[in-house]
């Protein structure tokens, strides 16, 4: 019992992660249908720039002073980097196919991942990167079960950006409009939407999401890698078509089932399989259920 | 009503690719005044207040609102400066609320006070409205949706409205209805309308003047009253 305790919890921290990277795919998708494959990228790029603000914090003395402002500031910095970061790969890459056949814009969204993915090999080497191991290494002890601070504090952050998320889609005005630009582009700038501003602003939230799960990725594992975009993305992808590709809540559940059965697989059937359980689900979906738990229609005429 | 057009199309040809869809096209609508643009289905109606709003893109001519060539103006700027089009088929937001659909009307507007005024109105004017805002467009009925198309283009505060084919599909009792608000609209709020329709019977009885386009080309213009007593107009449209 204890041990399946265990599990949940790692399985809720992993997952909480999935999910931060899997709305980056579904938000897109929605709002313009395109897969947008290099995704992981934001999500490694966050990870090195709260490596090098931390270690920059470090460096200068503040980290043992004000840890919390530091990590703080770190996670800003890397949200902000990674919004821009892929508004400008939006302007660069995929705006300028809108016109053209999805395909096109598929293609140049793997393109970009390669280009990405180099260029974080070419400036910051292609050994991992080690974050500062001395943040939130106390633990609460249950009998067998044992929770660290940086589990707890990847599991709130989670919970306030999953929360955040949700207000600002589902109780605002530029939500509203973000909903509207998924369903309907023509109908949108006739009351006055303009849809660039809003597919800019789905590609800043997704990248800066992706970018939080970065940090928490490196916090919790201890170092970053050039190439560690890669399996994380597809998983999250996965968990985005399990969830429902377009549909927000549906990636949030997608994104902790895949962590909990990738963490549960793991831990009762073999850890050596633990990337497969992921795309088995990911290929399950596909056959069974090619709409996801929370679909909506594929056939769905969006203009 | 002053003597300068409030709207006016100079020799606009627009299309999709190679299809040319207007050829050509000149008109003018005074403030205040309800215009009909009659025709048969793929004339270029529709593709008339398309490109008026930007979404089909201008090729040769020019488009004056208010006296200024609007020809490239983004399709998103032009509801803040009171051109808002109702389009053919409603498009209303499925998945969105029925008070979601109005609250984005208002999308350009800052006065929040006023726009929930804006919104109770809309469910004076359409109480049906009123007791289904909470339910996402979608599953209204047609009426229900062109009402809430209506509303929600006037959640813009709009100085020219285009209409599309307002009457498609509807009920008879229910395009009555609908009639009577656009020519209340027009009385009280002074907004001026281009209506649309394949129905000329229709829209020649709401309009002032009409004109009559066939393969992307204005072939006639007259009052509307002449219109409706015209023998070729009322063999071609009016299916006498």
């Amino acid at each position: 019992m204890e041990y399946f305790i265990q599990q949940l919890i790692n399985g809720i921290t992993l997952g909480g992660m999935y999910a931060l990277i899997a709305l980056g795919y579904t938000m897109v998708y929605g709002v313009i249908q395109l897969i947008n494959f290099a995704h992981g990228e934001f999500f490694a790029a966050g990870g090195y720039v709260g490596a090098i603000a931390l270690a920059y914090f470090a460096g200068v003395g503040y980290m043992d002073s004000h840890p919390v402002i530091c990590l703080t500031a770190s996670f800003l910095i890397a949200m902000a980097y990674c919004a821009y970061l892929a508004v400008g790969v939006e302007k660069i890459a995929y705006k300028p196919l809108r016109k053209n056949s999805r395909l096109a814009a598929l293609l140049s969204a793997l393109g970009m991942s390669i280009f990405l993915s180099n260029g974080m090999m070419l400036t910051q080497g292609v050994y991992d990167k080690v974050y500062p191991g001395e943040l939130f290494q106390g633990r609460f002890d249950f009998g067998m079960i044992s929770i660290s601070y940086l589990q707890i504090m990847i599991v709130s952050l989670t919970a306030i950006l999953l929360v955040s998320l949700n207000l600002l889609v589902f109780k605002t005005k530029i939500g509203m409009a973000m909903r509207a630009t998924a369903q309907d582009k023509t109908m949108s700038a006739l009351v006055a939407i303009g849809s660039n501003r809003i597919i800019s602003l789905t590609f800043a939230i997704g990248a800066g999401l992706a970018a939080a799960a970065g940090i928490m990725y490196g916090l919790y594992y201890g170092s970053v890698k050039y190439d560690m975009g890669f399996i994380p993305g597809i998983k999250a992808f996965s968990a985005a078509v399990l969830g429902g590709i377009g549909n927000i809540t549906g990636a949030m559940i997608g994104g902790l089932i895949i962590g909990m059965v990738e963490i549960f697989g793991a831990g009762y059937i073999s850890g050596e399989y633990k990337d497969v359980f992921a795309f088995i689900i990911l290929i399950g979906v596909l056959y069974f259920k090619p709409n996801g738990i929370m679909g909506e229609n594929i056939d769905d005429t969006r203009v | 009503m002053s003597d300068q057009p409030i709207l006016e199309l100079k020799n606009v040809h627009s299309g999709y690719g190679s299809i040319k869809a207007l050829k050509g096209i000149s008109l003018k609508v005074m403030p205040g005044e309800i215009v009909a643009i009659i025709g048969a289905n793929g004339a270029g109606k529709s593709t008339t207040l398309m490109t008026i709003c930007g979404i089909v893109p201008v090729e040769k001519g020019e488009i004056y609102y208010q006296g200024k060539l609007i020809n490239r103006v983004s399709p998103e700027k032009l509801p803040t400066m009171g051109l808002c089009q109702v389009p053919e088929g409603r498009r209303i937001f499925p998945r969105l609320s029925v008070e979601e659909n109005l609250i984005l009307g208002a999308f350009h507007r800052e006065d929040k006070d006023q726009i929930a005024k804006d919104i109770r109105h809309s469910y004076e004017l359409f109480p049906i409205l009123g007791e289904r805002s909470r339910q996402h467009g979608g599953t209204l009925s047609g009426g229900e949706q062109q009402m809430l198309a209506i509303a929600r283009a006037l959640m813009t505060k709009p100085k020219v409205l285009l209409l599309d084919e307002p009457s498609l599909g509807l009920a008879p009792i229910i395009i009555q209805q609908i009639f009577k608000i656009i020519a209340d609209i027009n009385r009280e709020e002074g907004t001026t309308i281009l209506l649309v329709e394949q129905n000329a019977n229709l829209a020649l009885q709401a309009a002032s003047r009409g004109y009559v386009v066939e393969t992307g080309e204005i072939t006639l213009e007259d009052k509307a009253s002449s219109l409706l007593t015209n023998p070729k107009i009322r063999e071609a449209y009016l299916g006498e």
